[in-house]
């Protein structure tokens, strides 16, 4: 049994534009085969893509930079700062009299601005209802898929520093 | 005698195997989708079993296409 059809001496237009109307609907669905098989091509092109970039993956380097001042903020309060670049909007919260945490401020879903809601003590986004939570920004609800990029700080000198992005690609 | 049994026959093949790359086409869009979400959330390991399910899939689907060719070939030629 051959899987490739048999050498034809029938010209392609002929072929393609048969005069039968029976012929017609295996055309048609020849062709919507032929389609769907170059979808499919699409995608395994789509998944190559990610590997390659995957693949050639190099760690990025994160700057180190002053976010706030120890005090600058009350218990429950929050900071917004943009990390690493300017283009990143980021948000601090602080949890604790010691404890402080920061992650983006784009929602993992459609990157609308993320809030924090004090009475739930969690991550909101407004535009389709997606809950992260605080702890570890990780998804408690909604249409988001991954959770928040974190923003990993230190204390240094009564300064609170934000030193990389972790749980993101860059 | 029936002489468009055979025709029937095909176009039921074909059929079948249209709707059979459909569904692996849903499945290979939800392997993007989710290979895509691990990337992104810096599980880079999992764009290898991401291609290489995809690449079966593709075959799978070739495989279906290259069948569909060949009964389109042998009914219509006879």
């Amino acid at each position: 049994m051959s899987w490739f059809r048999k050498p034809s001496g029938t010209p392609l237009w002929r072929d393609e534009f048969s005069v039968h109307t029976a012929d017609e609907r295996y055309v048609n669905r020849r062709q919507f085969t032929k389609f769907l098989t170059l979808t499919s091509f699409g995608m395994l092109v789509g998944n190559l893509w990610i590997l390659a970039r995957a693949a050639f993956h190099r760690a990025p380097v994160y700057p180190q930079m002053a976010v706030a001042s120890v005090d600058e903020i009350a218990v429950g309060g929050v900071k917004t700062f943009a990390y690493p670049t300017t283009d990143d909007p980021c948000i601090l919260v602080r949890t604790g009299n010691e404890s402080y945490v920061a992650y983006s401020q784009k929602c993992t879903h459609l990157s609308c601005a993320v809030y924090y809601e004090k009475e739930e003590n969690r991550l909101e986004c407004p535009c389709h209802q997606g809950f992260f939570s605080i702890t570890d920004g990780a998804v408690l609800q909604g249409p988001p898929q991954r959770a928040l990029p974190r923003v990993a700080l230190e204390m240094k000198d009564g300064q609170l520093l934000a030193v990389r992005m972790e749980g993101e690609t860059a | 005698m029936n002489t468009n049994a055979p025709q029937k026959r095909g176009l039921t093949a074909i059929d079948g195997a249209m709707v059979l790359i459909v569904i692996l086409l849903i499945v290979q869009i939800w392997l993007l989708s989710a290979t895509l979400e691990s990337y992104l959330a810096g599980y880079r390991e999992a764009a290898v079993p991401g291609a290489i399910i995809s690449g079966i899939l593709f075959l799978a689907c070739l495989g279906f296409y290259l069948f569909v060719d060949r009964i389109d070939s042998e009914v219509r030629k006879g």
